[in-house]
């Protein structure tokens, strides 16, 4: 039952469309900066299946620049509430 | 109720606002992912309590989540007036520092070359033996410990009581006396007392901030937070940056001003100069506050053993102080530091606008300087000028690197020259700690001995022969590192190790003792705006984890000192803050009592009446000030009046050369703490900043034909370290300048700096010496 964090760079000029994108998955939260073309966005899916497909979605956006993983939680089962792999861009 | 799924959606959040104000500091969200204590209760059984971070000087308050006997999640706390519930990445994974797979759970002994496990009781019986053994042998001054900023106050006032109180012997210094001694000796001169006069509200009243060396976008990175919020809360808020590198704080700073290294000095008087040529001097504050001051000049770099210098400062007047200042016009300056003109004139524009509030903050960039005390008094300097200073907003302020940098080095005094309550050399302050110990004053000797780059050279020269490091790492962090290696390893030394995690420090011990850590044990913090911290103790040591005040305390009773030391286990941390306290029981010092600590997130220093002294030397809120004066007075010294200081240009101890032609820098960066024991066992730090680096500027990489990830040699004269060339990548140098961040252990820069340090503080320069660079391989 993964949570995720993510910062997202979008597309130049493509920022409206990767909010417009992203907001009507129900898997995301998608809060962007007020002051540059930066998101961070969050995700909640119930199971490790359910995370990989939107992984794949998300990849699959072509308004999407670049994705950064900050913060991972794998509740309840993982002995440690952080497997971070913060800074790793794909 | 908030439930867990929500919970860990605001953390992840809260991480990622963490790691896109790392990246681009100047972003603002609008949502915030913190809330208040009280909004976020919890449907689990998780236990939460409250701490100050284990790692920098700026002293977040973090809450601690604990289930089933171990930290499982951490958040800043909302209550905290350090942070407002922010933490940085480093707060956010700070648990995890707990749980690295080689933490050391029990002591070793070294036989026949190799640490052997021992129980920790055999191991404390063989370090109270040597200890023993040494002072008969050789006398007491052939022992000495060596703690850090990061020792808790704990910590450090037992081995200050143990060292100069019953053996009798000045020999404790700290790693702080490698970061902020200078600070220390520049509060003094100045103000005769340490520690800064304001505090961090100063930053929401503040109209411009002037950063002196100090990249406090990676080293300090949620006070920096609060610069940002305060700028777009506030528009016409100004950053302006002073610095030898382009680096993420430049990326957030309305100006940076790149100057030749070690030019700062006459760039803080060339700010005086045009200060006093434009008639923007508060001459009142200066007739009622301030006195003239100048000191010794060409006073040396401490390059040779038993280096000796003892300042002197006299009177001068307005006329000569003006007079001195003829040598640093802006165009003179400009040539000599390559700032243009008109950067001068708009920094002192903005420190001499009667209407503008002024903060600056400095660390390693000013400490770590051969001149690194003059540096602190220039600051002062531009301040005292202006009369911007000792009130909402006019700030001068020195940051700390490390926890308890003031809390436990500066307060307690774990520094060869201090006592809790004053200098060893103040006859007062001895027979203070000899009424307060309970001990012939005669126990207390008069004379400072080694500061900590002597201190390891005794060690080498064989006048120390038993050493006992806790809480640092010096074999990663002294200058010159190949000498002082060796002398630890020479026939002779025994050198005891207590810490959390095998080093290069470990590797030269005869002993390693484990400690505990952090929410291990009880304890308290100090940090950079005199505000002290305490915890509870919230989860047990691994295996015979030891805290280090406990390990002090079953020596100091082996070697026959359980009278001084009589305290339980379960009470000792208590009654040793009662004890400390009464050091500093005066309303200049006053701290807060325990219970009221263990209740609060931090309360600063002088507590009076119930009441924290938010600026000190103000009458408006220092009661010792209003007792004397009607604004300001400044009691640390005789006359109640600051101290400005001449102080001049002189040349750096060594400068690029033909055959040394880069200037090499070294520092920290955001991932890492320190030396990066416990950042690099966290796997989220490790991996994103997974070693060190040389950071060259890209023209200079282009002429040596290296490309990014290339290995690089740095050679000095001193020694060289290979490491893989980083261009446009975190910071970018000035064109003939290197930057290699110090944290990796692997790649040990300090191989190849210089171990010339400030003859008034005695703290090194990491910031500058000469090197040559050479292409090894792609």
């Amino acid at each position: 039952m993964p949570v995720k964090s993510y910062l997202l760079y979008p597309m130049p000029e493509r920022a409206a469309e990767l909010e417009a994108t992203l907001a009507s998955w129900p898997e995301c939260e998608v809060v962007r900066a007020e002051n540059q073309d930066l998101f961070i966005l969050i995700t909640d899916t119930p199971d490790e299946a359910t995370e990989k497909r939107l992984e794949a979605r998300l990849r699959s956006v072509e308004a999407l620049q670049c994705m950064a993983l900050v913060a991972a939680f794998r509740d309840p089962e993982s002995s440690s509430l952080f497997e971070y792999s913060g800074g790793q861009t794909s | 109720m908030m439930n867990r799924r929500a919970f860990l959606k605001r953390m992840a959040g809260a991480a990622a606002v963490t790691a896109a104000t790392a990246l681009a500091p100047n972003v603002v969200f609008g949502k915030s992912f913190v809330g208040g204590r009280a909004s976020i209760p919890l449907e689990d059984d998780i236990r939460w309590d409250k701490a100050p971070c284990r790692f920098c000087g700026v002293g977040c308050g973090l809450l601690i989540g604990v289930k089933d006997g171990k930290a499982v999640a951490v958040k800043g706390d909302p209550d905290s007036p350090v942070n407002k519930g922010l933490a940085c990445v480093k707060g956010y994974h700070s648990i995890l520092a707990l749980y690295g797979e080689d933490r050391l759970t029990t002591a070793y002994v070294r036989r026949n070359g190799r640490l052997e496990p021992v129980p920790i009781q055999e191991a404390l019986d063989l370090v109270a033996q040597k200890m023993a053994e040494t002072i008969q042998e050789h006398g007491k001054d052939a022992v000495a410990i060596y703690g850090s900023g990061q020792w808790t106050i704990p910590d450090g006032y037992v081995a200050v009581k143990l060292f100069k109180g019953l053996i009798g012997t000045n020999n404790v210094e700290a790693n702080a006396r490698l970061c902020m001694a200078s600070a220390v000796v520049g509060f003094l001169t100045a103000f005769g007392l340490d520690e800064p006069m304001g505090n961090y509200a100063d930053i929401d009243h503040a109209d411009v901030f002037v950063l002196w060396g100090n990249n406090m976008a990676e080293m300090h990175p949620v006070l920096f937070s609060r610069l940002l919020e305060q700028r777009q809360q506030r528009p016409h808020v100004t950053i302006v940056e002073l610095a030898t590198r382009v680096t993420r704080t430049s990326v957030a700073a309305d100006h940076t001003i790149l100057f030749k290294p070690h030019t700062d000095l006459a760039i803080a008087n060339a700010i005086c100069h045009e200060i006093v040529r434009n008639g923007w001097v508060n001459e009142e504050f200066l007739r009622k506050h301030v006195v003239f001051k100048q000191g010794k000049t060409n006073i040396g770099y401490g390059l040779e053993d038993k280096f000796s210098f003892k300042d002197e400062l006299t009177d001068i007047t307005w006329e000569e102080f003006v007079a001195y200042l003829e040598d640093y016009t802006p165009e003179k300056v400009a040539a000599m530091s390559g700032v243009s003109v008109e950067a001068i004139q708009m920094l002192a524009a903005l420190y001499g606008d009667p209407n503008k509030k002024v903060m600056s903050f400095w660390c390693m960039g000013v400490n770590q300087h051969v001149r690194g005390t003059w540096m602190n008094n220039l600051i002062y300097n531009i301040h005292l000028l202006v009369g911007k200073i000792s009130e909402p907003g006019n700030s001068p302020f020195s940051l700390t690197g490390q926890p308890s940098a003031c809390g436990t080095v500066r307060e307690v005094g774990t520094l060869t020259q201090r006592l809790p309550g004053g200098p060893v050399t103040s006859e007062k302050a001895r027979q203070q700690a000899a009424e307060i110990w309970e001990v012939p004053v005669e126990n207390i000797p008069d004379k400072p001995t080694y500061h900590t780059v002597e201190m390891f050279r005794a060690l080498d020269r064989g006048e120390i022969r038993f050493i006992w490091i806790q809480v640092t790492n010096p074999m990663v962090s002294l200058p010159k590192l190949r000498r002082y290696r060796e002398g630890a390893l020479k026939d002779g030394r025994f050198v005891v190790v207590s810490d959390v995690y095998p080093t290069p420090t470990t590797e030269v011990a005869d002993v390693v003792l484990p400690s505990a850590m952090w929410i291990e044990r009880e304890g308290f913090f100090g940090n950079s705006e005199r505000r002290t911290q305490h915890w509870n103790q919230m989860v047990d040591p691994p295996g015979e984890a030891m805290s280090d005040t406990w390990q002090l305390i079953e020596v100091a009773r082996r070697l026959g000192y359980e009278k001084w030391f009589p305290w339980s286990k379960e009470e000792h941390i208590q009654a040793i803050w009662e004890e400390y306290r009464r050091f500093h029981a005066n309303p200049k010092h006053n701290m807060a009592p325990y219970e009221e600590l263990r209740r609060r997130p931090g309360i600063m220093w002088p507590y009076v009446d119930g009441k924290e002294t938010l600026w000190r030397y103000n009458a408006q809120y220092d009661p010792v000030a209003a007792e004397h004066a009607e604004d300001f007075y400044f009691y640390g010294k005789p006359e109640g009046k600051a101290w400005l200081i001449f102080r001049p240009y002189e040349p750096p101890a060594e400068a690029p050369d033909e055959e040394y032609p880069f200037w090499l820098s070294t520092g920290r960066v955001l991932e890492h703490w320190h030396t990066g024991s416990m950042t690099r066992r966290i796997p989220v730090l490790h991996r994103a900043m997974p070693h060190a680096y040389v950071e060259l500027h890209p023209e200079d990489a282009r002429e040596l034909g290296i490309r990014p990830g290339d290995l690089v040699k740095v050679i000095s004269r001193r020694g060289e370290v290979v490491l893989p060339a980083s261009i446009n990548f975190r910071g970018i140098p000035a064109r003939g300048q290197v930057f290699v961040p110090f944290f990796d252990e692997s790649m040990l820069i300090n191989e190849a700096t210089l171990d010339a340090f400030c003859p008034l503080s005695k703290e090194p320069d990491y910031k500058k010496c000469a090197v040559r660079i050479e292409r090894v391989a792609s």
